[in-house]
């Protein structure tokens, strides 16, 4: 049994809202629907995947077993932050997941590209859903998923990390 | 380079070793099947006009024609993790399955652990422990940008290792990259040999035992244990191997490795080793023109 939400451990996240014990706590449904409402990726995307929260909405993506709560440093992929307005993923999440996602992908031109990973603003035409995207190019043949931007007023606004950046 | 000359009565061609050694070493990439096929990254790599060429004994592991790999779009998309030729060697050994569960004991920065997770298909549970906790978030940001989703990150002396957060069980494989005074790096780093003493080597060998006898305990009966090191002191490899014989229930196997490497020393400075460090594999950098390496295979007897 959890106590609540504590930043020293991971707890993995009920099955189902029912079956939640944790005031706020997402449900693994809730994020697994989110992903398909929001970038079509198909549900089975996530077979295998158990999700983990650490910190209040911080969430994380684990293929493995282990019994919950677990008190380490590190499990699995950091993936997704819950708990407030918009969810969003993680620049990691959009690049391993987002190559599934068939909604509210932005395509960039390869100059767009170097500007967005650079951590640049950029103004962008795009008809479609304002809020967190997966941007995406084209490299060898595959539309591949750079990150999340967020698309407010005509612009493209990088959410690429600090760390995650480069100019090319 | 004077400290390789106690190297001398142990390498054939002890000149080519040392021209080898001076020589800077070419930069080097291994492809991410987690994110990426071999096509992907080369037809990537072609696009940009960079050169690169396969290793003869595995498709995944090439020499590029860059000194900045880590600038690159592979790279950025975790397509690809820079990485020496002769670091693809330990988990190619331990060479786990899919839903195994594995342990990489001394893990950061992440170079095996990313390999170990992408020949396990990112599935079963993959434990990546190191004593170093700055270290660990640098395996942490790798494994991400690589999208391995199947490990748990550790931060405890590997030497007194708990299995209690992964239910008292032990592991099918584990790996002991082991820390070491790092002498094959010297193509790498030319200042590798600068702090070089005797007595760090000694000291560091027992730390590699601690490390390599705890890798056999938490490893399940019939199980595999890989231990490595990037350096040539026999101190640090079969006198480490020889220990852990002695004291743990294991026995050393061959590698299976299609590389050309020389065996194991039995022989060093006055001391006998048991004769099976034979099985051991040292990889000399004038040989395929890579760094320097040591790798060893053991199976789990009780
Ligand atoms: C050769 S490096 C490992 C490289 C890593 N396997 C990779 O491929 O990226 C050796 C590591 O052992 C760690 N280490 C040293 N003593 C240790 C101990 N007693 N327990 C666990 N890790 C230790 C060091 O912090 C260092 O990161």
């Amino acid at each position: 049994m959890s106590d609540g939400n504590s930043g020293q451990q991971f707890d993995r996240l009920p099955s189902t809202p029912d079956e939640r014990e944790v005031e706020g706590r997402a449900s693994r449904r809730e994020v697994v629907d989110w992903w398909t409402e929001r970038f079509a990726v198909p549900p089975e995307t996530f077979d295998g995947i158990a999700f983990w929260e650490k910190g209040a909405g911080k969430v994380w993506a684990f293929a493995g077993e282990v019994d919950s709560p677990v008190r380490i440093e590190g499990l699995g992929m950091a993936f997704m932050r819950t708990r407030q307005e918009h969810w969003k993923p993680t620049t990691e999440a959009a690049q391993r997941f987002g190559a599934e996602a068939e909604r509210n992908v932005i395509r960039l031109t390869r100059e767009q590209a170097d500007r967005f990973v650079a951590g640049e603003d950029q103004a962008i035409d795009w008809d479609g859903d304002w809020g967190y995207l997966i941007a995406a190019h084209g490299l060898a043949g595959t539309d591949a998923p750079l990150g999340v931007g967020l698309y407010l007023h005509g612009e493209l606004r990088s959410r690429i990390p600090k760390g995650r950046r480069r100019e090319f | 380079m004077e400290t390789l000359e106690r190297y001398r009565p142990v390498i054939d061609d002890f000149e080519a070793f040392l021209g080898a050694c001076r020589r800077p070493l070419p930069s080097a990439v291994r492809v991410n099947p987690i994110k990426a096929s071999v096509g992907e990254v080369t037809a990537a790599f072609d696009e940009a006009g960079v050169g690169w060429e396969q290793a003869a004994w595995n498709d995944r592991v090439m020499t590029v024609d860059t000194d900045r790999p880590g600038n690159t779009w592979p790279y950025f998309h975790g397509w690809v993790h820079g990485q020496e030729v002769v670091s693809s060697l330990p988990a190619t050994v331990l060479d786990p399955d899919p839903g195994e569960r594995v342990w990489d004991a001394a893990a950061a920065p992440g170079s095996k652990t990313t390999h170990l997770a992408a020949l396990m298909d990112d599935r079963g549970l993959l434990v990546a422990n190191d004593s170093n906790l700055g270290r660990l978030s640098a395996l942490r940001s790798n494994a991400e940008r690589l999208g391995v989703t199947n490990v748990a990150v550790t931060n405890r002396d590997a030497r007194n290792f708990s299995l209690k957060p992964f239910g008292g069980e032990p592991f099918d494989r584990a790996l002991v990259d082991a820390p070491c005074s790092c002498e094959g790096t010297i193509r790498k780093n030319p200042d590798a040999l600068d702090e070089w003493d005797l007595r760090h080597v000694r000291g560091v060998a027992g730390v590699q035992k601690g490390i390599l006898r705890r890798a056999v305990q938490a490893t399940r009966e019939g199980g595999t244990v890989v231990y490595s090191t990037c350096t040539f002191a026999p101190e640090e490899n079969e006198g480490v191997l020889d220990h852990v014989l002695g004291e743990e229930d294991c026995r050393l196997v061959e590698t299976g490795l299609e590389v050309e490497c020389a065996p194991g020393v039995t022989e060093w400075e006055g001391e006998e080793y048991d004769e099976s460090v034979r099985k051991a594999a040292r990889i000399y950098p004038q040989f395929r023109d890579t760094g320097g390496f040591f790798v060893a295979k053991l199976e789990v007897t009780a």
